[in-house]
């Protein structure tokens, strides 16, 4: 049965994990990201052995699933290459991002792609250098497009982050699983509060989602 | 490639991975039908016009859908069984459907909505005009012009399925992932399964995501772009 004494016995020790959780998605957040633009990018390059190698790398991170990739990461790389991630942080941080990086390139292609031709053609009869038009006349228009499905990544980036528990990381489901096999009649409770803990961390993502969703709209002719 | 590849061992390991395939693509199938049809529950339950009724629903719905689906998959494992009256143990596989089922039926659930919702105003109106009951709208007028639109949609989340099932491994469904693991543990020997693993997912969800993709583009010329669903939290 959920009772405040058991929930009182649980809370703390759950709450030693949300350091790592948070920690791990902050950094997978930012690798993401940077990630999502590097490879976005280089698809639209013009060079055809960065867009190919690119495009190999999309396939190959969308195609497979995030917890094979992080397994292969962890286990199958260092016997591969003779070397170490350094750390299982980096083997989880690296999954995640490598992974959400590469659904997101293709976000950042497509806006990119999106903006309408004239405004290219516009910025060219103005004299503005490839690398002005891009930062000044393209991207800021294909950014605002990016933004309601980056926020909805931001939420299954949270979710992926529970995946780092299986290669040993100390986040909270980690704890919770610890819990669970102290004492199993108190699982209910534990993971009850465990799936708690992930929609608070997820709250101000939403939030921040919405608040994104609503930016991209404002000023913008509805079709 | 360094030396520490072995073909012998991949040739070894590949039927023992192989024996996983049936498991895995099963479970997908049984996780995507129960989605499909448990999405249906979500779409009724948000239709309610009720508004406390309705918040209570929106907010069980991102309950789910933004929490993650492994730790939904060990709550059904090892907790369902020890909650009071309700309770029982459920196999690995049984759990994983409900599982996963559950969590992506919310998604769905969100993807018939927008399809409903892009089925214009006017097609309700003349229904009611030529005095079609509740039930003839839904079955004859509403559902066929909703439904259609979504289901590259629906594909999509078929592959994102497949994709997410091999979460089922950690409460012991023996799909392929399993396999490679047990193998790996076994003989100590982790890079050429998992290598194996990855390509089986590959090759599976490749082929499928270019269909899916033509799917789309036959769809949306065939619809006229209208019902381009927005569905939100997504996946593509």
């Amino acid at each position: 049965m959920i009772t405040i004494s058991a929930i009182s016995d649980i809370f703390p020790v759950l709450m030693q994990g949300i350091k790592i959780t948070v920690t791990v998605l902050i950094a997978s957040i930012i690798c993401g990201y940077l990630m999502a633009f590097i490879a976005g990018f280089c698809r639209l390059s013009n060079n055809v052995i960065l867009r190919k190698f690119t495009g190999l790398y999309v396939e190959v991170f969308r195609g497979t699933s995030l917890i094979v990739q992080l397994f292969w990461l962890y286990y199958a790389l260092p016997i591969l290459f003779g070397f170490d991630l350094g750390s299982d942080f980096w083997a989880g941080v690296l999954a995640i991002s490598l992974n959400y990086g590469a659904y997101m390139s293709e976000i950042v292609r497509g806006s990119i792609l999106s903006v309408a031709k004239g405004q290219t053609e516009a910025a060219t009869a103005l004299n503005m250098s490839s690398f002005q038009r891009m930062r000044l006349v393209i991207f800021p228009q294909a950014v605002r497009m990016m933004l309601p499905e980056f926020g909805n990544y931001l939420i299954q980036m949270l979710k992926a982050t529970s995946l780092v528990s299986l290669i040993g990381m100390t986040d909270i489901l980690y704890y919770g699983d610890i819990l669970r096999s102290s004492n199993l009649s108190q699982a209910p409770t534990v993971y009850l509060l465990v799936l708690v803990f992930y929609f608070i961390l997820a709250l101000p993502l939403i939030w921040l989602t919405r608040r994104m969703e609503s930016y991209s709209k404002k000023g913008v002719a509805s079709q | 490639m360094n030396g520490n590849w072995s073909w012998d061992t991949f040739f070894e390991a590949l039927p023992i991975v192989l024996e996983g395939i049936g498991i895995t693509i099963g479970l997908t199938i049984a996780c995507y039908l129960f989605a499909l049809i448990f999405g249906f529950v979500w779409t009724i339950l948000r239709r309610i016009p009720n508004k406390p009724i309705n918040w209570i629903v929106t907010w069980v719905m991102e309950f789910i859908r933004s929490t993650p689906p492994l730790v939904q998959l060990f709550f059904i494992f090892y907790a369902w069984p020890m909650v009071p009256v309700i309770g029982m143990a459920l196999d690995p596989f049984t759990s994983a459907v409900l599982g996963l089922g559950i969590h992506f039926s919310t998604y769905i659930g969100e993807v018939y909505r927008s399809g409903i919702e892009a089925v214009e105003k006017g097609q309700w109106e003349a229904s009611t005009a030529l005095n079609f009951s509740t039930r003839q709208k839904w079955i004859k007028i509403i559902l066929p012009q909703a439904i259609p639109p979504t289901i590259p949609m629906l594909g999509n989340y078929l592959i994102i399925m497949f994709k997410e099932v091999p979460l089922a491994s950690t409460i012991g469904v023996v799909g392929i992932l399993h396999m490679a693991n047990s193998y790996g543990a076994q003989y100590w020997a982790y890079l050429e399964p998992l290598t194996i693993v990855a390509i089986l997912f590959l090759i599976l969800s490749y082929p499928s995501a270019i269909l899916i993709s033509k799917l789309e583009k036959k769809m949306n010329r065939r619809f006229d772009k209208k019902a381009i669903v927005n569905s939100k939290g997504a996946v593509t």
